[in-house]
């Protein structure tokens, strides 16, 4: 789950981390009074689950009380990635000497967590990490052992060192007292990794880390993605998250997968691979699914109804193609499922459905569709079959 | 022979009292796998299937000499019931668990790597040695025994591929389904080292999937020389973008894991890879021909 910035930067304030003063706001009005009492000039900023704000226009400077309620008012009617922002933040404006990117990432490749470090922040460091891989420092922390201390030393003196030779702002500025800044560092180590460590984050990142002209630091953004295998734990995080989607949080209440694209094919399927492995089919075909719904598996027959009745509910829905390879899900069981949603659904009327089933429980649950007669169900034999008569009821 | 886990492996079902550690024991048995031992905190004495419940790992080492967990415990118990395997020395620990904490994952994973226990998954299927033994909650009837190692990221993708080879009288030596978790245990790279080892296997069968770089890892070390055929299928082309949130994922891979980078680094390597599940069987016919 990821946090807005105002969030993060909360849970970064409970961990000591340094952070500019600044609260939300939800309107114009709002976002000018947060200004007055903080002192002008501020920083409005867009709060949305997504990267991307600052290139969309998401952060403004701004020097008077109407030049905030202005750009706050116009903040918070944008979208950002088809995201809409949920509120702003306004912050006291921070005086930048030089910009770093800091992060702990969760990484694959390492199988645990991972201190990265560019000296050289903004917002294009992937950039900076594919072109000059060497500006780029990574540190791989034991998870058994957590954060050693020499390791934020070494992120430390990195990160001074950078500052010495930096080319953001274009003029390099040289550090007041590059020792105690280097301790200021070493601490905002320690503090993202507690924020990822206790919080049980897979992503804890700031950029730009701000070092100020007279050698402070500053963690001028936040961005933080929590494990949402881990909410259990954190009851107060697990409150943060965006109101889900009604249809979505029903399949997620009943074991399912729901996901809303933009074609005109439903596709019903067991397992993520097998479904993402039809997705591709269709699409090689020249077919457009509108939504997809994964059963997982053992699905019982009420949880195919629901998957039926999620799909026929998606908008533009003309032909649906169900694909179940059966292992601990049972044929019969998805054939039970798909009869009931099929006579109890007005949407269901019209549309076609083609049905492939093998494994487990196959031949029940083509017997059972069979002997049901339903007028707009057709058995076919294989995931060739069903991707092109599919395909050919959507061009129809 | 096979890899991992074969006719002698003699296998642990850690939360054997529940729903579906119960199950899948039942069907396991039914496979010909020896099932010899469950675990369940305060339920030591009981049986189920036939098979004594101990209290703890330990105990079941020392009463029946298992060596291979099968770990269906809730999530929230997971960790435990990992570190309790490894330290009870099991030589492999098989996560079946899905929903497990990043965090408990990336502290069980690297305690099993200390101690040499060879983990699988977690969120997987588990492992399959045809005719010898299933750890797991695959489902045998679609395996046959024969010379073709599957290494697999999915479920039930694999069942269909295994079934396709099955059904044109292609066997399997051994297949392991290694999960879809971020921090998981043994990969394709660790399975093409067993496979490369193994006598009976002739190719292998990479199932890969979007997201990570597992897939670009096993195409460098197939392109380093690999002396067996291999065939793959990547599922995803067509897979919407995920919004990502920060920079640090695309830091860490250099890349964006997706299907077609997959395909062009495998194919790079010498891999055929399959348009569909369906046309695994046809490759790997066409790869063994031609050794």
């Amino acid at each position: 789950m990821d946090l807005l910035e105002h969030q993060g930067k909360a849970l970064f304030a409970a961990a000591g981390l340094p952070v500019p003063a600044g609260r939300p706001a939800g309107t114009g009005d709002a976002a000018a009074a947060v200004a007055e009492e903080l002192g002008l000039p501020v920083a409005v900023k867009a709060q949305v689950r997504t990267g991307g704000r600052g290139k969309a226009g998401g952060v403004r400077v701004c020097r008077t009380l109407d030049e905030v309620r202005a750009a706050a008012g116009e903040i918070l009617a944008m979208t950002v990635r088809g995201l809409a922002v949920e509120a702003v933040l306004v912050e006291r404006a921070v005086a930048i000497a030089h910009e770093a990117y800091l992060a702990v990432v969760l990484s694959r490749v390492h199988r645990g967590p991972l201190v990265v470090f560019a000296g050289e922040g903004g917002v294009d460091v992937e950039d900076l990490a594919r072109t000059r891989p060497e500006a780029v420092v990574r540190v791989p922390v034991d998870p058994l052992l957590g954060l050693c201390d020499y390791q934020a030393r070494d992120v430390a003196a990195a990160a001074v060192a950078a500052a010495a030779t930096s080319r953001t702002p274009a003029r390099p500025t040289p550090l007041v007292e590059p020792t105690a800044t280097a301790k200021r560092i070493a601490a905002v180590v320690h503090g993202l990794w507690r924020v990822y460590h206790d919080r049980d984050a897979t992503l804890v990142e700031v950029n730009p880390l701000v070092i100020t002209a007279d050698g402070d630091v500053v963690c001028l953004d936040a961005k933080v993605t929590i494990d949402d295998n881990a909410l259990w734990r954190h009851p107060d995080l697990a409150a943060l998250g965006p109101e889900p989607d009604p249809r979505e949080r029903r399949a997620r209440e009943a074991g399912l997968s729901y996901i809303v694209l933009d074609g005109d094919i439903g596709v019903i399927g067991n397992g993520a691979g097998l479904v993402m492995s039809t997705l591709d089919q269709l699409a090689a075909a020249g077919g457009r699914a509108a939504n997809f719904c994964d059963v997982g598996g053992g699905a019982s027959a009420a949880a195919v109804a629901l998957a039926l009745e999620l799909i026929l509910s998606g908008p533009g829905v003309r032909a649906i193609a169900v694909n179940i390879f059966g292992g601990i899900t049972r044929g019969e069981e998805v054939a039970r499922g798909l009869i009931e949603a099929l006579k109890t659904t007005p949407a269901a009327a019209g549309v076609p459905v083609y049905v492939r089933l093998a494994g487990t429980g196959a031949a029940e649950g083509r017997a059972l569709l069979a002997a049901e007669g339903l007028v707009n169900v057709r058995l076919v034999g294989d995931v060739a079959e069903l991707v092109r008569l599919v395909c050919a009821a959507e061009g129809a | 022979m096979a890899v991992v886990v074969d006719a002698a492996s003699r296998v642990l079902v850690q939360g054997i009292t529940g729903r579906e550690g119960a199950f899948h024991t039942r069907r396991m048995l039914a496979a010909g796998t020896n099932v010899v031992a469950g675990t369940s905190p305060g339920k030591g004495g009981q049986t189920v299937e036939g098979v004594p419940v101990f209290d703890t790992v330990a105990t079941a080492v020392a009463a029946t000499g298992v060596d291979t967990a099968v770990v269906f415990v809730p999530a929230r118990f997971a960790r435990d019931a990992l570190l309790e395997a490894a330290d009870g020395g099991l030589k492999t620990a098989v996560c079946i668990t899905e929903g497990i904490p990043v965090r408990d994952m990336t502290e069980a994973a690297a305690h099993l790597a200390r101690r040499r226990t060879t983990l699988i998954g977690p969120n997987c299927p588990g492992i399959v040695t045809p005719g010898a033994c299933s750890a797991g909650i695959m489902p045998a009837e679609v395996f046959c025994a024969g010379d073709v190692g599957v290494v697999s990221r999915s479920g039930t993708l694999t069942y269909e591929i295994v079934a396709g080879l099955t059904a044109v009288g292609i066997g399997q030596s051994t297949c392991i389904g290694m999960g879809g978790d971020p921090v998981h245990g043994i990969g394709f790279v660790e399975c093409l080292e067993l496979f490369a080892g193994d006598p009976q296997t002739a190719a292998v069968v990479l199932v890969g999937e979007i997201g990570g770089d597992d897939e670009e890892r096993a195409a460098a070390r197939i392109r380093d020389g690999f002396a067996k055929p291999v065939v793959a299928y990547l599922a995803g082309f067509s897979a919407p973008p995920g919004r990502r949130m920060g920079h640090a994922g695309a830091i860490v891979t250099g890349a964006s894991g997706t299907a077609s980078a997959k395909k062009a680094a495998l194919e790079e390597a010498g891999v055929a890879v399959a348009a569909s599940p369906a046309e695994v069987a046809d490759l790997v016919r066409a790869a063994l021909r031609q050794e």
